[in-house]
């Protein structure tokens, strides 16, 4: 019990602590005279939020670009050096990680979002109650750990020699329909089959996700919309197609490139579930290795500089779209 | 965009139906409707199924028969669920509580009273500082890693908790500050304005009104962000470091270590995913509603 009591403690002084800075800096401030407070103010309220922003995120990502210029720390000298970057462009373990990144990307939002906008179109047209159990079903996978899901999903593809019984449905399942298989899949390298079994996963936990935006975007299409469609004699395909899909076209736009952010970091599934190995490697993986494993930060910053350059695009995005939502404003 | 998170909206929960179409021209739910979602719903639980299931048969009866079997009958027990907790379960559910409740009050905390000033305070560089949160949205956490490495060791923090606090409380800073000023900037101006003619600080107005009338914003986030570290392994794998655990390093190294002891496996799987399911299914509205905001989160 002396575990939940230092838990309980640690509690109390994280909450009470940040209470207490507020507090302090604000009462330091409404001792100064009225015009230095009112200059002052808005700073206190801004301050430590900018300055861990600052600290924690800002500044390391500074710091990993420079690293990433710099030779491996336990060389005599820091010295200057593109050799990090011949490392990104020339090392073939790092392309076959980039390999499957790209699968990744292009695998996990797309069938993610295809099943959650089957299930959202379809759900729609149940009673209420039968609605909210289909879409609760679909999206708590959602609420679990990736090391959670990983546990699961070894579960169903657990494998034994093919002489003895499977208790792993998928070898299980593999055995009804013919031979049981000689190996288990997540050693199945071919055709990167281990990989899509991996992103299996992650659609698992993600199609619940794009299902609860989708639905909420198909709510707010006009019916009078798709109630025109049907007397014009539209098929229900057409319809979704012609009518539903175009008027929900900006959400599954954010719900794909959501989850494609997502699974470009991907890192606690392929580390769990194989730990990379088999050809299902991941750079957030080789990036773990290469910083914690073999202590090489010029290596692990160059990594980070690539996967930084992937979500540029994306970054320029949020803030063309943000400025222009304070424009409507 | 879809992360509407203004007050006035109330953001469609899972359980949100519009009103039946009128009988005479909507289609209903065709049988294809139907059976297709059966199935896909039947796929999406069988894997949380069967290894909950597996967690109460005994250690034996998981290896040499499958799960699917005990339709036909078996033995339950909760013998499983006693031998994880004594091989390290039961303190990592205490450290992760420990670490996920102040990572994510603090945070909160933090973002709210930036969040109230850049909505409704007159300062300079306003709007360029917010426009840094929204560009490090996306920013992958991997940046931090090691330098922040480096940070805690030249500063001299030693502590699990503490560095954890501080790692979460920086990564989720951008996505607060984002979702609570929303929130708060459409808040009526009508009754800041009128709380400041009565005199009251911008102090006094922050916790007397702001926090009180933010409560949906501020829980939607609170759940967000509380799952978020709760089922967080990438950052406590490389913070914790002096031999204390949470669930997530345990059960990784109990897969690890133990890959053939389905029995701790499927057990431990569960415990440590108790109290997300909790939260799941006891306050789901407020978790969609986060998540909707959250679409951003990089």
């Amino acid at each position: 019990m002396g575990n939940a009591v230092q838990a309980v403690v640690a509690i109390a002084i994280g909450v009470g602590g940040v209470v207490a800075l507020f507090w302090v800096l604000n009462a330091v401030v409404e001792r100064l005279p009225k015009r230095q407070e009112e200059l002052l103010k808005p700073y206190v309220f801004v301050g430590p939020a900018i300055a861990v922003v600052g600290l924690f995120l800002l500044y390391p990502a500074i710091l990993t670009i420079w690293f990433s210029f710099q030779t491996r720390v336990g060389t005599p000298a820091q010295e200057f050096t593109l050799d990090n970057y011949v490392y990104l462009f020339t090392d073939s373990r790092l392309h076959s990680a980039l390999i499957n990144n790209l699968l990744w990307i292009i695998v996990v939002p797309t069938v993610a979002v295809a099943i959650g906008l089957l299930v959202a179109v379809l759900s729609d047209r149940l009673k209420p109650t039968s609605e909210k159990i289909a879409k609760s079903l679909i999206f708590m996978p959602m609420a679990i750990s990736f090391v959670g899901a990983s546990t699961i999903w070894l579960f169903i593809y657990a494998w034994r020699p093919p002489e003895v019984e499977q208790f792993g449905l998928l070898a299980a399942l593999a055995g009804l329909i013919g031979d049981p298989p000689a190996t288990p899949i997540l050693q199945m390298s071919d055709f990167r089959l281990n990989s899509f079994a991996l992103m299996a996963v992650v659609i698992w936990m993600q199609a619940g996700f794009a299902m609860v935006l989708l639905s909420a975007a198909i709510k707010n299409v006009p019916e009078d919309t798709i109630e025109a469609a049907r007397i014009d004699g539209a098929s229900e395909v057409q319809i979704f197609w012609r009518v539903t899909v175009p008027q929900i076209k900006s959400t599954i736009v954010v719900v794909t490139t959501t989850i494609l952010i997502l699974v470009l970091k991907i890192f606690d599934v392929p580390r769990v579930m194989t730990s990379g190995d088999f050809d299902t490697n991941v750079i957030a993986n080789i990036f773990y290795d290469q910083a914690f494993t073999f202590g090489d930060r010029g290596r692990a910053s160059v990594v980070v500089v690539a996967l930084i350059v992937m979500t540029l695009p994306f970054m320029y995005l949020n803030i063309k779209r943000f400025r222009e939502q304070e424009a409507q404003r | 965009m879809t992360a509407t998170t203004s007050a006035p909206d109330s953001q469609e929960a899972v359980g949100a139906t519009r009103p039946a179409p009128s009988s005479d021209v909507g289609p209903g739910a065709s049988w294809f409707a139907r059976i297709s979602l059966v199935i896909v719903c039947f796929l999406f639980t069988v894997p949380t199924l069967g290894l909950l299931i597996s967690s109460f048969r005994p250690r034996e009866d998981i290896i040499t028969s499958g799960w699917w079997t005990v339709v036909t009958g078996g033995n339950f027990s909760l013998d499983n669920y006693q031998a994880v907790l004594d091989v390290g379960m039961g303190p990592s559910f205490v450290n992760s509580l420990a670490v996920a409740v102040p990572a994510t009050v603090i945070p909160i905390l933090a973002a709210a009273f930036a969040a109230y000033a850049f909505a409704w305070m007159d300062f300079k560089g306003r709007e360029l500082l917010f426009v840094l949160f929204v560009g490090l949205l996306v920013v992958p956490l991997q940046v931090a890693f090691v330098p922040l490495t480096q940070f805690f060791n030249n500063v001299g923090i030693t502590n699990d908790f503490l560095k954890l606090w501080l790692a979460h409380t920086g990564f989720g800073m951008p996505l607060a500050v984002y979702i609570l000023r929303n929130y708060i900037g459409s808040l009526p101006r009508e009754v800041i304005e009128s709380a400041q003619v009565d005199g009251a600080s911008h102090f006094m107005t922050f916790w007397r009104l702001i926090i009180p009338l933010s409560v949906p914003a501020l829980a939607a986030y609170a759940i967000f962000q509380f799952l978020w570290t709760w089922n967080d392994y990438l950052v406590a794998l490389i913070f914790m470091t002096s031999g204390q655990e949470v669930v997530t390093i345990t059960l990784a190294e109990l897969v690890g270590s133990r890959g053939q002891d389905w029995h701790l496996l499927t057990a431990g799987a569960f415990i440590s995913m108790a109290v997300p399911l909790i939260v799941f299914f006891g306050l789901q509205r407020f978790f969609v509603r986060g998540l909707t905001a959250g679409s951003v989160k990089g």
